[in-house]
């Protein structure tokens, strides 16, 4: 234990990431004691219950008989051909496609604002990180009263004189979506902001400046010299934005169950509706396919960074 | 060149103060709402009450039922501090200070749980939870949210234990000390800025949870109080006032915990996204 003290002291500098040389001195049973905690809670309700979604998938199942109604794949089968299930997805996909293209580009836009030196910048950031504190539930059942058919929304129109403009805007299956948007991007907004503020804070000043009297317009700077830097926060936001979207529940039952007809189900709502119903095998196999996509988000993502940590090698691109 | 300097400056308070409005109409409408009349609301929801109706929030400040669900809640979110605090701080201490066989491949376990959420494990908790007479139990849900809570944890303290001088702990094991002494009198008090983090974060998580206590607590003498908000806006939907009202006292408390520890859930809550 004493002896491994020498060495590894003058790298203290790299990056600090690179851990000095770790310490032996420590018995099996000791590492175990030390882990059994966190591994037992954890492979206990989150691993286990991944398995046996898993095998519960493969029954026709009430959960209340024994798991005796081997079925193969035919909830998965069900789920793929059931037009409920598959217009969640889209519903899903519909709402990460949104958030790529407008909330996160706003995000960007209000973190590049703020990252200005402007006075009373740090009481905007406070501010706009507050929705992000407030629980779904309550986010939802606001915006309700404000979307609700001559709520505040309808009433604002109607006092600048366009109230031709309002809607049906939780009740109209073709309007609900972009609702249930609006109150994500108001909810989000703030969060992806600050990620995006962390990341534009690292990039040093000069890097900008020197393209800056090089000619280059605010633009070009942006374009050619602070988005290139800003990846890596990017990747993650969007990752974040991705793996959300995917699992969005609260919001949308708290607001319109899923409702009109269906509009504004996603994966998990409908998730929740076949687990009511005792459906326990056919939801276990709706849980499985939410898992796989989170999965393949999660494996894309690592290749993304993978090849970021490359290309700092000159190996790639 | 000054005057273009003072344009793009109030073109960018413009488009900030616009954000803003965005952000606080919703919020003042709420809290500005529970002091109306459902008429006040139909007919004029924009501007100061008139006259401001005090008792909505009376009724619920009075409301058994209220405070049954802050106490179910706050009793939940404790719980699951008390859970994840210790757990995670163990693992974290030993993966990120000691050289063993498989610490890769443990942490590794555990990072792959930040990608998955409660709803991929959803009928097989109910159904353990039900073996074993958690249901309708606040363990029940603080059990799962903190076994959820761990990869989050273990991520953010991991670095943060792995920054403690090598030297500290040189001198305290000289004079002796074993992994857990090491652990409880030299780590643990060097790493409370870190502790409180996770905790604060941890609680914000569980205050805010719904799904989980949706399926486990059905009964309603355990309701924590994103259901009751929940059940409030289905139940009085048009008693508007009301519905804000609630709405309102379910917030606060969130708000003035954000308030008080705001560079804690700020940091912790992105702290956890950023380092991978």
């Amino acid at each position: 234990m004493t002896a491994d003290t020498g060495g590894t002291r003058s790298r203290r500098g790299a990056g600090g990431s690179r851990p000095r040389r770790l310490d032996r001195g420590i018995s099996w049973p000791a590492i175990l004691l030390f882990l059994l905690p966190a591994l037992a809670i954890y492979a206990g309700l989150v691993l286990y219950p991944i398995v046996q979604s898993t095998r519960y998938s493969l029954y026709d199942w009430n959960g209340l008989e024994p798991l005796t109604d081997f079925v193969g794949v035919d909830n998965f089968r069900r789920a793929f051909s059931d037009a409920r299930f598959r217009a969640a997805i889209r519903h899903n996909g519909y709402i990460i496609v949104l958030s790529l293209l407008l909330q996160i580009p706003f995000a960007l836009g209000l973190a590049a604002l703020l990252n200005v030196k402007l006075p009373g910048r740090r009481l905007l950031r406070t501010l706009f990180f507050a929705p992000y504190v407030l629980s779904e539930v309550v986010a939802g059942v606001v915006w309700r009263q404000i979307l609700r058919p001559n709520g505040l929304l309808d009433q604002g129109l109607s006092a600048v004189g366009a109230e031709g403009l309002s809607r049906e805007w939780l009740a109209d299956p073709d309007i609900v979506l972009y609702s249930l948007f609006v109150i994500i991007s108001w909810k989000y907004f703030g969060f992806h902001m600050i990620l995006l503020l962390a990341g534009l804070q690292q990039i040093p000043k000069e890097i900008g400046e020197a393209a800056l009297i090089d000619g280059a317009t605010s633009w070009q700077k942006f374009r050619h010299v602070t988005l290139p830097l800003l990846g890596p926060t990017l990747r993650v936001s969007v990752f974040l934005s991705i793996i959300g979207a995917l699992q969005l529940f609260d919001l949308v039952w708290v607001t319109t169950k899923g409702g009109p007809i269906g509009a504004s189900s996603t994966m998990a709502t409908h998730l929740y509706e076949q687990f009511r119903r005792g459906l326990f095998g056919y939801a276990s196999a709706v849980s499985i396919v939410i898992f796989g996509l989170c999965l393949v988000v999660a494996l894309a993502y690592q290749r993304a960074v993978m090849r970021r940590d490359l290309r700092g090698t000159g190996l790639v691109g | 060149m000054g005057s273009r300097r003072i344009l793009t400056g109030l073109g960018l308070y413009v488009v900030a103060i616009a954000v803003l409005a965005m952000v606080l109409i919703p919020l003042s409408f709420s809290i500005l709402g529970g002091f109306r009349t459902n008429m006040q609301l139909i007919e004029s929801p924009v501007g100061l009450p008139n006259p401001w109706v005090f008792e909505h929030y009376k009724d619920i400040a009075t409301d058994a039922r209220f405070w049954r669900q802050v106490r179910n809640s706050v009793v939940i979110a404790l719980l699951t501090t008390a859970v994840v605090l210790p757990a995670a701080s163990l693992a974290a201490y030993v993966i990120a200070r000691y050289r063993f066989r498989g610490r890769e491949a443990v942490y590794g376990l555990f990072t792959v749980g930040l990608l998955f959420p409660v709803a991929v494990a959803i009928v097989p908790l109910y159904i353990t939870l039900r073996q074993v007479g958690l249901l309708n139990n606040p363990l029940g849900v603080a059990l799962p949210q903190a076994a959820f809570g761990l990869p989050v944890a273990i991520i953010v303290m991991r670095p943060f234990f792995r920054a403690i001088p090598k030297e500290m702990q040189d001198a305290a094991s000289i004079d002796g000390a074993g992994p857990f002494r090491l652990y409880w009198s030299v780590m643990l008090p060097l790493s409370r800025p870190v502790l409180g983090t996770i905790a604060v974060i941890t609680v914000v998580m569980s205050w805010n949870a719904f799904f989980l206590p949706l399926l486990v607590l059905t009964d309603v003498d355990q309701h924590t109080l994103p259901i009751g908000v929940n059940n409030i806006s289905a139940q009085y939907s048009t008693d508007y006032a009301r519905v804000l009202a609630y709405t309102t006292l379910a917030m606060v408390p969130a708000l003035v915990f954000y308030a008080l520890a705001e560079r804690q859930i700020v940091s912790g809550l992105t702290a956890g996204a950023v380092k991978d």
